[in-house]
């Protein structure tokens, strides 16, 4: 049936949040379809107000429906009172732009961020009709895509795609529709003829056309190409200039309330701080700076068009983009706003500069202020190659306080590799020299600790770690309960991430081919949704992976050694294994690494291997560009005596 | 300077809850380059009231909205609609806009009665029928309501101001974009109902009427007032709201 709307209708008065399913966005298109045309349906296999304001599903929106041979619609996942109306009623699965069928589309391309909602990719597929294993899948069906961070292990669902998007998918995009248009032409006759085609081009991996085979002890023995159309790995995409593609040129500005709401505008892809726990750091080098101007057109005319009185400027790390301070002052000056636009900056850098830049903008409306040191000692900072000094972190926290405000919330990890009790003790110990520093300004001040545990990511240097157990994450988030339920700790409010969730994403993220029967499995025992606390079920996790003998622990808590081959050793995100290697036998050793931005080139390989080059405007670091670039690293640990008379001098070294 | 705003709210659109609605016309008025006069303190906001809440899922011919416009706004209030229409959401159109004169009431003390459509599922239209007589020369109609987590029984025949089955009123007196076409899964009744003291909703008469009944399409297509003893609405708009405003198109069905 094309139009679900008229089915649709008469139930959305009796679900939550029906404005969910309405479409009806302002940026929202109606593309019309025409044999000619190539369908792509783009999921986000979460709710609405987590999926909508994603800007790489905008983007690739965008960029299809500009296109004469393509169109671009949306859809999201139905909470769970609506998928029920949905099967009891026979509704398939809708695009919310013009309400048409799942199964009318010739490509459905799920965005993956998260490993948690990949159970939520076979609810889809299952209520839009199609075969969830691409095995099953024929001709008539739609082919099924996948991009996104959480696809550069795409081991545990290389039995449900068809093909994998690695990278950038600005370029790959337009490059797939050719292919899937010479093949509708051609009558869409074999299904393994578009897969063969979709293989040849750079950045695509379709699962199928490789072989998995394992060592009698378990692990993995290679992944190899059982077809002559697949290359041996598979390299990422990766655009070279952000100024190119200035997209969303029409974000969606939803009706009901999302997350993020307000305009986003990206002033840099990539980043090269090199924080090795961190594989969105990793996997999108390198950095790609937009152009200052076309940013403040971006804002401007953003503004203008969507009546947002807020504006993110979204990076990896946005205090480092190359005139930060004139872009800021451009959009805090835009006339439109009236003096009511408030900007913000989602991931500030740890440094005094920083709380100086976030004073200037945050005049209309003032929140929290929030850092991620990540760690709680110097030491595990230079293991994680975070590296923010004693000195850089209390001086941003000083001057928050004296620039009033009252909350600082600090984000950390635990279960890190080598993290003894000392440096889990080392959060409370920080969280309470800021408190110290606000009762310094007269004030009691708060702070939000939030702990979250630690999953190692393929395609870091910490890939090979064995992950603390669920006994031992709780133990240490306990540790941090006791100590900050001191007196001196009365007003650092704890919160901390599931262990029992961290260990299902841990699973995943580094998991075979082998896991695809236990995720199909849980989306059968009604696991979906597992990212929602809940919904998450770890007893369905555990018995999905005993009912097909496969060990938790093993594939979690073990530590891979240099000659193991990985699930994602036949992709490439860049960089070079033995660069990753020698990262994590830095970590290991303690020795921290500067950022490449404005310090020579150590090879990492995303540069090189790929022949394209950073693109930053400023040849030297940011004003008090901390972490690590231009200081001096053996006082790292120190703690500045001016700012905390109480301490000695030292401590935490 | 105020400006009082009709605007509607049909189709798709009806899904929108009325917390979203405050959202949606901030920024529909920064898009529209309509200057707001905004709250003081910590956390400015916008200067806008809104009238009734219209509940998630029913539609409506007249909407009000009262906007604080800046003093440098350089806009009348006749300027509005225009300006602001091209900014709204599909299903939304600003119909109309006057000038509130200061010390005006509020949209929630002004209006006491709201005009609903509603398409009934479950009688057939004798049925249905049947059911509007008995109600109509009831002297009380006992409800359940719940108040403050109990339940207590109240009487909803005050709240009746006047009841019709649709097809049984003059079609010129009824709007012509109405839910005869749209709402064709059961017989369609027009209701009067008091938002004065004590309001009555739709799904309430329908429980009222019979618990087994339940709603489909519903289609708010007046508000109601009174200025110098004349009922009318806040902002007539067309031919049929000014005919209205001096008779009623269900007079014949009206509750004494």
């Amino acid at each position: 049936m094309a139009d679900v709307w008229a089915r649709l209708e008469p139930h959305l008065a009796s679900v939550q949040k029906p404005a969910r399913y309405i479409g009806c966005e302002l940026g929202a298109e109606v593309p019309a379809p025409a044999p000619h045309r190539v369908g792509w349906l783009l999921v986000y296999p979460d709710t609405y107000e987590i999926g909508l304001p994603n800007q790489g599903l905008q983007i690739l929106y965008e960029i299809l429906n500009e296109r004469p041979d393509a169109l671009a619609e949306r859809s999201y996942a139905p909470w769970t009172d609506l998928e029920e109306v949905m099967r009891r009623e026979d509704i398939p699965l809708f695009s919310v732009d013009t309400h048409r069928s799942a199964d009318e589309f010739d490509v459905v391309a799920f965005n993956l961020s998260s490993e948690l909602v990949f159970t939520n990719v076979l609810m889809c597929l299952d209520l839009a009709g199609i075969p969830i294993r691409s095995v099953d899948r024929t001709a008539e069906h739609p082919l099924v895509g996948a991009g996104g961070h959480s696809t550069y292990n795409p081991e545990p669902i290389a039995d449900f795609v068809d093909f994998v998007v690695l990278g950038d998918g600005e370029e790959a995009v337009s490059e797939i529709t050719e292919a899937v248009s010479a093949w509708k032409d051609g009558g869409r006759q074999d299904r393994q003829e578009i897969l063969r085609t979709l293989a040849g081009i750079e950045g695509v991996y379709v699962p199928s056309l490789y072989e998995a085979t394992y060592l009698p002890d378990g692990r993995l023995e290679a992944t190899r190409p059982i077809d002559p159309a697949a290359p041996e790995k598979v390299e990422k995409r990766t655009i070279a200039d952000l100024g190119e593609w200035p997209y969303p040129k029409q974000q969606l500005v939803p009706l009901t309330e999302v997350v993020h709401d307000r305009l986003n505008v990206e002033v840099f892809r990539g980043c090269t701080r090199g924080c090795r726990f961190c594989q969105a750091g990793m996997i999108t080098r390198p950095v790609r700076e937009r152009p200052a101007e076309q940013v403040s057109d971006m804002v401007r005319q953003g503004l203008r068009r969507t009546g947002y009185d807020e504006v993110a400027l979204t990076s990896l790390s946005t205090a480092d983009f190359s005139g930060i301070e004139d872009v800021v002052g451009a959009a805090m000056d835009d006339e439109v706003g009236c003096g009511n636009v408030s900007v913000s900056l989602p991931s500030l850098r740890v440094d005094a500069f920083t709380v100086g830049v976030a004073a200037q903008i945050q005049k209309a409306r003032r929140t929290g202020l929030t850092f991620a040191p990540e760690a709680g000692t110097w030491r595990m900072r230079q293991v994680i190659n975070k590296l923010i000094t004693e000195e850089d972190l209390y001086a941003a926290v000083d001057s928050a306080f004296s620039q009033g405000w009252r909350r600082v919330k600090l984000y950390f990890l635990t279960g890190l590799p080598t993290e003894t009790d000392e440096d889990t003790l080392g959060i409370v110990e920080l969280a309470q020299r800021c408190l110290e520093l606000a009762k310094a300004k007269g004030h009691k001040g708060s702070v939000t600790v939030s702990v979250g545990g630690f999953v190692p990511k393929a395609f870091t240097p910490f890939q090979w770690f064995g992950m603390n157990t669920e006994e031992e994450l709780r133990r240490k988030i306990n540790l941090l309960r006791d100590a900050a339920r001191s007196k001196k700790a009365s007003n650092i409010q704890l919160k901390w991430h599931d262990p029992k969730a961290s260990l299902v994403e841990g699973l995943v993220s580094r998991g075979d081919r082998r896991l695809s029967a236990v995720i199909e499995q849980v989306w059968r025992d009604g696991g979906t949704f597992q990212e929602w606390s809940e919904h998450f079920q770890l007893e369905l996790w555990q018995k999905a992976m005993a009912d097909h003998g496969l060990d938790m622990d093993w594939y979690c808590h073990r530590h891979r050694t240099e000659d193991e081959v990985l699930p994602w050793d036949h992709l490439s995100a860049g960089l070079h294994k033995d660069f990753l290697w020698q990262e994590w036998r830095d970590a290991l050793d303690e020795v921290g690494l500067e950022d490449c931005r404005w310090t020579p080139c150590y090879d990492c390989g995303a540069c090189t291997g790929y022949g394209i080059e950073h693109v930053v405007a400023s040849a030297v670091p940011p004003a008090g560009g901390s972490q690590g670039t231009g200081q001096d690293l053996q006082r790292g640990g120190e703690v500045p005596v001016t700012l905390l008379p109480r301490r000695p001098a030292g401590v935490g070294a | 300077m105020k400006a009082r705003v009709r605007y509607d709210k049909r189709g798709k659109i009806r899904f929108l809850s009325h917390r979203d609605l405050a959202r949606v016309w901030e920024r529909t008025l920064r898009r529209s380059g309509i200057r707001v006069a905004y709250s003081e303190g910590f956390s400015p906001r916008p200067k806008l009231s809104f009238g009734l809440a219209l509940s998630t899922g029913y539609e409506s011919l007249g909407e009000y909205l009262d906007i604080d416009l800046h003093p440098e706004a350089g806009v009348t209030p006749e300027e509005l609609p225009a300006l602001v229409s091209p900014h709204l959401p599909p299903g939304m159109t600003a119909q109309a806009a006057t000038l509130l004169e200061p010390g005006t009431d509020s949209l929630q003390a002004a209006v006491t009665s709201s005009t609903w459509q509603l398409e009934v599922l479950g009688p057939d239209a004798a049925e249905m029928r049947g059911a509007v007589e008995g109600a109509l020369a009831a002297g009380s109609l006992p409800l359940t309501v719940e108040r403050k987590g109990s339940e207590v029984e109240v009487d909803a025949r005050p709240g009746i101001v006047a009841l019709a089955p649709l097809d049984s009123l003059d079609p010129d007196g009824l709007p012509a974009d109405d839910l005869r076409a749209a709402a064709t899964a059961g017989p369609l009744l027009v209701a009067e109902l008091a938002t004065q003291p004590r309001s009555l909703r739709p799904a309430e008469l329908l429980r009222a009427l019979d618990p087994a009944w339940r709603e489909g399409r519903v289609l708010r297509t007046h508000q109601w007032t009174t200025v110098d003893g004349a009922r009318c609405e806040p902002i007539p708009f067309g031919d049929l709201g000014a005919r209205a405003a001096t008779s009623a198109p269900h007079a014949g069905a009206r509750a004494s």
